[in-house]
């Protein structure tokens, strides 16, 4: 076939690229090696008469040298532009392509097929509305079709053309397809991939690239071409609250301080209140300087300076906002992608660059690591280049973030290497783990300081841990008892009440036993910012949880007591009979028999009831309250 | 106000259905991108700066420079690596804009190879190129310590091009890797760099020639009037239009120059820059020449075509 021959689309049809508002549609090819993504990218900029009669000159003549199709064009030498990738025969890098339709304009992201460059793959979806996942007709869906989409499901990317290659070499085998097509169909539901559109291609000839192909009469959807001219991709980022992660602040003169940056999501009107996070101090929009002049009213997507109506501390890597705070914390879980050679280290120090803001992070745990075969939750220590996992992390300072799913921009960030300066990772936020220091999204007019001034007392959480029967109830209620009758506001969380009522549904095993800690440090939490001095008793015998119960409350406000009477103590007191019942093997994994409890390595305060009465422990608490300016 | 021409305010400013914004317009996206990149370069780098080659596409890259950080100025000089073969019309027209928008222009010229000289015609386009521009781009980023390179060069020109990334990375001997490129992701970019090493940083890397020439006709960005048809005088070698641009072109035997309407898709040094005939003396009809030609803009230029692959070569040994 020459390119002589009558193109897809005829002359008069050919697409007017004046300057309009046709949206651009950016998607990304995928599949195997040798799956036929760069043919298919190539067939389009063919079809789309986006190739110049010099540049058909140049594919001719390289096809005859260089190209591995005989006597036909080679369209993926159009795309496959390295020296390198000449020599293979393989995409070996991202090439991004422009083209477009009469409806659309695209960017293209024509991505590699080797699992050694999954992470250039992970790079072309990160900007995708929508992916083109080839797969081989011969060999159906293979490990690098799940590897390939579980990273566009990762990546947010919700839709999803299948297009099944190589039909001719199946004999379009309309059955086979149909068999493809709903294996596939199973794996894009396991992976929340909600839009899929299956199609019988024959990418070097165009069969269904542009025009219905009459060698496959039996199929009858659109042709690739005409669904992503039509596929709806919109996600309105306008229609969320407005962000705009400050890059830059313009300071010219004395008389103008603005503030740089594109909207990432929302619009922003002149007079509008916003807030400074992670400060939070609020002000309102004085100018808004878009690229065109002066505007009243800007929206995401734009680059903009706004200037501020009040003096008021902001710098590279805050974000301006309105509306519902974002999350801010110091704390996050994420899922990675991992790129570099060298294996991901728990426990090593990355840059972590996030919008405009950069910060210090620890990658804390490998929560799990994504077996790609099956797609199943693995425990892990590492991450090799190419795998994915789930991780918290742990941030020098707090970070302005959205979770992923709700705002890319805001909830994606990168790790470097800070010694080889190698991008080592992608990552998706998925949640706080907790609230940082210090830090307030929503300023209250009664806030936690009013409420204490009002109570003459200072908040706390005073959180008793010990084995069952160590005193931990009878000492907290007498402290509360104390502190009633100085006129204090304290409340009592005890745990087998809270079994009673918020924990109902919680059992014991280690899952449901942090789970108990974790509503137990909310609650607590709450009181705390409601002026109150908060009394935990609980058994709570892990410290990872303890930690991530003190964790949540502020560093000051948190005293660990640990009620440390011996095992043979608690046992010979056995107030609840629980010892007796664990020793006779009905009541399995208690804590101090058959589980363990560990005890706290620097707790504020300590108490043997072995040694000390009940009154002489309450009142050695009541004295480090005093002490310590609590009461 | 800004102090460059700005027409009026397309779609952008609409408002439909209440308080809903009308999407930025195509040309209005690759803006605001653009000037992110350009922000984020200023932000991130100890010492960038901006190259400029008086082209169409550094004109259009210094345009939104000056929109980036209005109403300051860019906080970066201009670099014009001069081979001291372009144009006359192309010297006379970056003065005159970088006096006019009051910016620091640096102009630098291998002098090791005009002392032996290196000239396009004796020495080939390949040698000549290397030396003249490749040499000059590295002497003069060596010399004043920039750490930041910014420039035109757009991922629809050439094949290798498409693979570069925005922010592309260079080792202290200004070598691209293109097999071990760091992955850019979202709008995130790394810009860590160890001592010597550096950055080329590509503002204009999504835009394609003919989104150059619409945002030049809708913001009416000032252009060398080569790229306008006009009577030029011009002699056909190796089946190219090549204007006699001074009294230094050798003429073969039986050349002889002759004055047609030309004007120029791209331009570099005059004996390298291939005319093309035309008569579109205005923008509007410059967009509708372009809309109906069937050749791509790089054509034109002879250095491209030196040998397979010869750009990614190139680009390899520290050319822009």
């Amino acid at each position: 076939m020459s390119y002589h021959e009558a193109p897809a689309i005829a002359a008069s049809d050919a697409p007017r690229l004046d300057q309009d508002d046709r949206p651009t549609l950016r998607f990304v090819t995928c599949g195997s090696v040798d799956d036929g993504k760069s043919t298919l990218v190539g067939r389009l900029l063919y079809d789309s008469k986006t190739l110049l009669d010099d540049q058909l000159d140049e594919l001719a003549s390289e096809s005859r040298t260089v190209g591995t199709t005989g006597d036909d064009l080679d369209f993926a030498l159009l795309v496959d532009g390295l020296q390198a990738e000449r020599e293979q025969g393989i995409t070996i890098d991202v090439a991004y392509r422009f083209f477009a339709t009469k409806l659309r304009r695209f960017i293209v992201a024509d991505t590699p097929g080797h699992a050694q460059y999954t992470r250039n793959m992970a790079t072309g979806a990160s900007n995708a509305d929508l992916a083109v996942v080839l797969v081989d007709a011969r060999k159906g869906v293979i490990t690098q079709t799940r590897r390939h989409s579980h990273i566009l499901s990762l990546l947010g990317v919700r839709h999803v053309v299948l297009a099944v290659n190589k039909m001719d070499l199946i004999g379009f085998d309309g059955d086979r397809f149909a068999a493809i097509t709903a294996e596939y169909l199973t794996l894009a539901g396991q992976l929340g991939i909600s839009q899929v559109q299956c199609i019988p291609v024959v990418a070097p000839h165009g069969d269904n690239i542009v025009a219905a192909s009459a060698r496959m009469p039996w199929y009858t959807g659109p042709t690739v071409t005409a669904y992503l001219e039509s596929v709806d991709v919109s996600g309105d980022v306008s229609q969320r609250p407005f962000r705009l992660p400050v890059q830059w602040v313009n300071r010219p003169n004395a008389e103008f301080r603005g503030f740089c940056g594109r909207i990432a999501s929302g619009t922003i009107a002149i007079g509008e209140t916003v807030a400074v996070q992670p400060s939070g101090r609020q002000t309102r929009v004085a100018r808004i300087l878009a690229p065109g002049g002066e505007r009243d009213r800007a929206a995401a997507g734009e680059s903009v300076t706004l200037t501020l109506a009040d003096e008021i501390d902001v710098s590279r890597g805050d974000v301006l906002t309105a509306g519902p705070g974002p999350l801010v914390s110091d704390q996050l879980a994420a899922h990675l992608v991992w790129f570099d050679d060298e294996a991901m280290v728990a426990g090593r120090r990355y840059l972590l660059k996030c919008g405009a803001a950069s910060t210090g992070a620890v990658i804390t745990t490998l929560a799990h690591r994504i077996a790609i075969d099956t797609m199943l939750r693995e425990g892990a220590a590492t991450l090799d280049a190419n795998q994915i996992g789930y991780a918290h992390l742990s941030l020098d300072r707090p970070l302005v973030f959205e979770a992923y799913r709700d705002d890319r921009s805001m909830g994606s960030f990168i790790l470097v290497d800070p010694i080889s300066h190698r991008t080592t990772a992608a990552g998706m936020i998925d949640l706080s783990l907790r609230r940082a220091t210090n830090i307030h999204w929503q300023r209250l007019a009664v806030d936690k300081s009013v409420r204490a001034r009002l109570k003459q007392q200072r908040p706390c959480v005073l959180w008793f841990t010990g084995l069952s029967g160590a005193g931990k109830s009878t000492i907290a209620d007498l402290v509360d008892r104390r502190l009633a009758e100085f006129g204090r506001h304290s409340a009592l969380l005890d745990g087998d009440n809270l079994r009673h009522g918020i924990n109902r549904d919680l059992g014991f095993s280690n899952a449901d036993r942090a789970e108990n800690v974790r509503r137990a440090a909310e609650i607590a939490a709450l009181f705390v910012d409601a002026g109150m001095i908060a009394l935990v008793a609980l058994i709570s015998p892990f410290r990872s949880e303890r930690e991530l119960a003190r964790q949540r409350i502020e560093a000051d406000e948190f005293i660990e007591i640990h009620v440390a009477t011996p095992l043979a103590e608690c046992e010979r007191r056995d107030p609840k009979g629980l010892y007796r019942r664990a020793r006779a093997g009905e009541l399995p994994a208690f804590t101090g028999i058959d589980d363990p409890y560990e005890a706290p390595q620097a707790p504020e305060i300590t108490i043997d009831t072995s040694e000390l009465s009940t009154d002489a422990a309450c009142e050695r608490i009541i004295g480090y309250l005093r002490e310590h300016n609590y009461v | 106000m800004l102090d460059i021409p700005t027409p009026a305010e397309p779609a952008l400013s609409e408002r439909t259905g209440g308080e809903r914004l009308r999407a930025a317009s195509h040309l209005r996206r690759l803006e605001a991108e653009s000037i992110h990149i350009l922000r984020e370069t200023a932000a991130e780098f100890r010492k960038p700066v901006m190259l400029y080659s008086i082209g169409k596409d550094s004109s259009v890259l210094l345009h939104l420079a000056m929109k980036a950080f209005h109403p300051g100025k860019p906080p970066f000089p201009l670099l014009h690596v001069d081979t001291t073969w372009k144009f006359r019309e192309m010297i006379a027209f970056r003065d005159r804009r970088a006096r006019e928008l009051g910016i620091d222009l640096i102009v630098h010229t291998n002098n090791d190879g005009l002392s032996q000289g290196i000239d396009p015609f004796s020495h080939g386009s390949a040698r000549y190129t290397d030396v003249m521009k490749t040499q000059a781009l590295r002497q003069a980023l060596d010399f004043h310590r920039f750490d930041a390179a910014i420039g035109g060069a757009r991922r629809d020109e050439e094949r290798s091009r498409a693979k570069e990334r925005v922010f592309s990375h260079r080792s202290a001997a200004h070598r691209w890797d293109p097999k071990n490129q760091r992955p850019e992701l979202w709008s995130l970019y790394n810009t860590m760099l160890a001592p010597g090493e550096s950055m080329r940083v590509f503002p204009l890397s999504n835009w394609t020639e003919l989104d150059v020439w619409d945002y030049i006709l809708l913001e009416n960005i000032p252009i060398v009037p080569l790229y306008l048809a006009g009577s030029r005088p011009v002699v056909e070698r190796d089946g190219a239009l090549i204007m006699v641009d001074d009294e230094r072109m050798p003429l073969l035997a039986g050349e002889e120059p002759r004055w047609r309407s030309v004007r120029f898709r791209t331009l570099g040094c005059y004996p390298l820059s291939g005319a093309t005939v035309s008569t579109a003396a205005t923008l509007p009809e410059i967009v509708r020449e372009m809309m109906a030609s069937r050749t791509s803009e790089r054509q034109g230029r002879m250095i491209d075509r030196d040998s397979p692959a010869s750009m990614e070569r190139k680009k390899a040994e520290g050319y822009f």
